[in-house]
Order: C-alpha cells, then structure tokens, then sequence
C-alpha cells in the first residue's frame, strides 16, 4: 500500500491528530488490592468521584460513535468494580472491543468462563517475574501465585490467545525466553512493554529500570521474536539502527500522546497518554461540555501536542529520525526537557543532564491513591 | 488464500472502516489487527469490491488507466486479502 503515492507519509500525518484516538486507555477505576512499585496510577482506593455505571455506558456510547474500535481498560484493578461485566458488555455489544489489563487475582474459574463467551473480549494477565522471588517483589506477596492461576483459569476453558503482559525490568529481562515458554504453554501471547518513571515508577524506576546493555538485549530480543506484542514502547531503541545498520522495532515509531492515543481516567480527566498522570498533561474532563469528544478535538494541549516539534538537543545526533527523542512521559518525570535525549537515551546523551537532576526536583504525579503503608519496597538488590 | 484479481472480493463484515484523512482505519473484530488504507481511492476500491464481479474489474473502474497505478492496487488488495480485510466472496454479482 506504500506503494500509492497519495498523502504525506503516515506517520507524519498521525502525528497531526485524528478526529478520535486509534488506541484509548481507560482506568476504569482507582481501587486495587495491589500495591505494585511500578503502577503508573499509584493505584490503590477507589476515588469518591469515579464514573458512574450510567456515566461509564454513556462514555462508551460516545466512543462508539467516534468509531473508537476498541479500548484498553485497566485500572486499579477493574475486576474490583461491582459494574465490570456490566460497562464490558456495555462496550462489546456496541462494537467497542475490550482488551483488559489485570492482575488475575478475581478472574476465578467463573469469571473466565463468563469472558471466554464474550465476543471482541480480550485479557491481559500482568505478570513482571518468572519466580514469585522476582515477580512479588514489584508486584507484592501472593501476586505471582494468583497471576498463574488466572491464566490456568483463562487456559482451562479455552480462552485463546490471551495476553500476559510483562514490564521489563533489570530483574526481569533476563527471563524473557521463559516467559515466551509460558506464554505458548498457555496458548497465550506475550506482551512485553517499557518501564515508564510514571506514578509509583517516579520512586522506583531508578532501581528497576534496564542498563544499557539489557536495552541493547532487549532490542534484539524484539527483532528476534515478531510475534511479541510491545504496544510500540520500545521505540527509542531504534537509535540503534545507526549502529547495527539493520531494521526498526515493527510499530509506529512515534510519540502518540494526544495524537493517536490518551487516557481517560477513573473520574473521566482525560490525560495525553497513560504515562502523564500530570495536570500538565492534563486536557479535559468527559464530564465537561461536549464530552470526550471536545476534548480530544478541541483542547489547547493536544492542538499543541500535535504540532511539529522540535528536535532541541537532539537535532545535532544521527539517531534522531530513529528514536524521535524517546518517550515524553520519561523524560518529563525524570526530570529532563521533554526536546531533549530520553534518560534511556541508548547512546547515553542522557546521562549527564540525568546526574545533574537534583534528587527530588523532577515532577511528582497530580493524584495519588496510594493505599497508606500499602507500598512494598524494592526487595531486590539493585543489580549491576 | 492466494489473492486473485479475476475473483470476486468484499470488504469483510468483520471488519470496521474508520475514514481519516490520509484514507481510513480498518480494524478487524476477530484477530484485533489496525490496517491502515493510505489512500482515499484505495478506500473507495475496497467499498466498491462487492459490486463487481471481479477485484480486476473494480480496479479498472476505480484507476485512471493513463495513470498506470493498476499493480499498485493488485499489491494493496493483496496485503488487505492476507490481513483478512478484504476476503472472496464466492456468488456471482447480483
């Protein structure tokens, strides 16, 4: 199709806006019985002010109307909704697919059996360890244990191609073949996503977050394995490209934040991406006059997110056209200038303005629904 | 299944046609995959398909012959035809 010489390059073109998002996350709620170090929502209790069952419909209603295909609903934990069926429901039977994220511990024998029957459903079980020793000490005690019995739930009644989503971390990285295993011994794709510095992750990426040579591990690992989902979050790696003169990660390589992605949150505040929980990030509300839609077309953030920007500090490096400068969110929490290299940077142009960065001057998250006492710290020593 | 020219094609019912301004999105329900259609003129081919009685015939109602574009449009119809996108309808044109 490439082939056609029509309009500008896609990419280019996504980069201006659509008239609705291609991909929308949706936190459905706040509440969650874990306490993982890395939630980018510092999830924990249930804010007083999340949608409503009626509000959650009419938003889906909404999004149906845009021809938004389908959502990515997470949370919190949105099995701990009373409403959960009922708002999935809601969406499949209105052309909306779902693919939901959670962390396994309510998806009981019952619940797959009920998901496995659900058309344009599809789930995605969080796991960051191989071992219970890895895994809980992220996502905390117990929490391995319930993540594989959801996938022998999902597994058991014939639930195909589910999804189990890892975060890649330095404690992790070195497991990704056996998590490919475990993901074909249940029928299952394997998803692995970048670490983001976004909620809780502001405090514990510095200890979680992959060393240079795993990023260069990483890369190949992906190259290696098509069939691997990555939600295209790896593609400041493709800096790399200038050193092994071979292809890009398959994906968009692009920053999508308000451009072709965002995040609407538990109480309805529409965010540029998952990852900036920020009031600087912050568009609109779907509760607002016009609703979602407003917001995603009309508001004075996203315009400017989709203006061209600017290479800043990067413009000088051969690997800019390559990494686009790396993920926004990143830089933004730790600290850097968001028309700068990436703190993961591959050729490290980060590294100095990273050092500079006094320790507690980077951005704090907006919200925090931390649970008091609830976070578990980072059990693992800090390797290499 | 090997995309024909000389077969008959239709957008598939499982599939969502999103318009945008570089073409449309196509998202299909059943193996979750976005296709992008770069091109307005390749959209209105593949909502055109199911008219005629072959994939050939749409093209040529739909490409300007001067242009020469025709194996363009076999090689996009192809990769919509293995994307499951566009599938074979087997009965004749009404």
């Amino acid at each position: 199709m490439s082939n056609i010489p029509k309009t500008p390059p896609l990419v280019e073109q996504l980069k201006g806006g659509l008239d609705a998002p291609i991909c929308l996350t949706w936190e459905l709620t706040y509440a969650c019985n874990l306490a993982c170090v890395h939630c980018l929502s510092s999830s924990g209790r249930r804010d007083p002010e999340e949608l409503s069952t009626a509000e959650a419909k009419d938003l889906i209603d909404q999004l149906a109307a845009l021809q938004v295909f389908y959502v990515n609903i997470g949370g919190g934990e949105p099995m701990l909704r009373k409403d959960f069926f009922e708002i999935v429901e809601h969406s499949v039977t209105n052309g909306v697919g779902v693919k939901f994220s959670t962390n396994g511990t309510y998806l009981d024998r019952a619940a797959a059996e009920r998901l496995v029957a659900l058309p344009y459903l599809d789930v995605q079980i969080s796991l960051d360890g191989m071992t219970p020793e890895v895994n809980d000490a992220v996502r905390g005690e117990g929490s391995h244990a319930k993540a594989l019995e959801a996938m022998g739930h999902l597994r058991d009644v014939g639930f195909e191609d589910f999804k189990i989503s890892i975060v890649c971390t330095r404690h992790n990285v070195d497991q990704l073949d056996e998590f490919k295993a475990l993901a074909d011994d249940h029928g299952a794709q394997l998803r692995i996503t970048r670490l983001r510095p976004s909620g809780r992750g502001v405090d514990s990426y510095h200890d979680l977050r992959l060393t240079n040579p795993q990023q260069r591990q990483v890369f190949h690992w992906i190259l290696d394995h098509p069939d691997v989902l990555t939600g295209d979050s790896f593609f400041h790696l493709n800096a790399l490209t200038t050193e092994t003169g071979g292809p890009n990660l398959p994906g968009l390589n692009m920053c999508g934040a308000g451009r072709v992605v965002c995040l609407i949150d538990p109480i309805g505040d529409v965010y540029a991406c998952p990852f900036v929980i920020h009031d600087e990030f912050l568009a609109g509300n779907v509760r607002d006059a016009g609703g979602f839609a407003h917001v995603w077309q009309e508001s004075t953030l996203f315009t400017e997110l989709r203006e061209p920007t600017s290479a800043g500090a990067c413009a000088s490096c051969g690997s800019y056209d390559a990494c686009q400068g790396g993920c926004m969110a990143t830089k933004f929490f730790t600290g850097l200038p968001l028309d700068g290299p990436d703190p993961d940077c591959i050729h490290g142009h980060a590294d100095e303005a990273l050092a500079g960065i006094a320790s507690g001057s980077a951005p704090r998250p907006s919200q925090d629904h931390s649970r008091p006492g609830a976070a578990v710290p980072v059990a693992l020593t800090r390797k290499h | 299944m090997a995309f024909d020219p000389a077969d008959r094609y239709r957008l598939s019912p499982r599939v969502g046609l999103r318009p945008e301004p570089f073409g449309a999105l196509a998202y299909h329900y059943d193996t979750r995959r976005l296709v992008f259609l770069k091109s307005n003129d390749l959209v209105a081919l593949v909502r055109s398909l199911e008219s005629h009685a072959s994939a050939a015939d749409a093209i040529d109602a739909v490409v300007d012959p001067t242009t020469g574009r025709r194996s363009a449009y076999v090689t996009a119809l192809a990769s919509l035809c293995e994307s499951g996108v566009v599938e074979p309808l087997l009965e004749p044109a009404a």
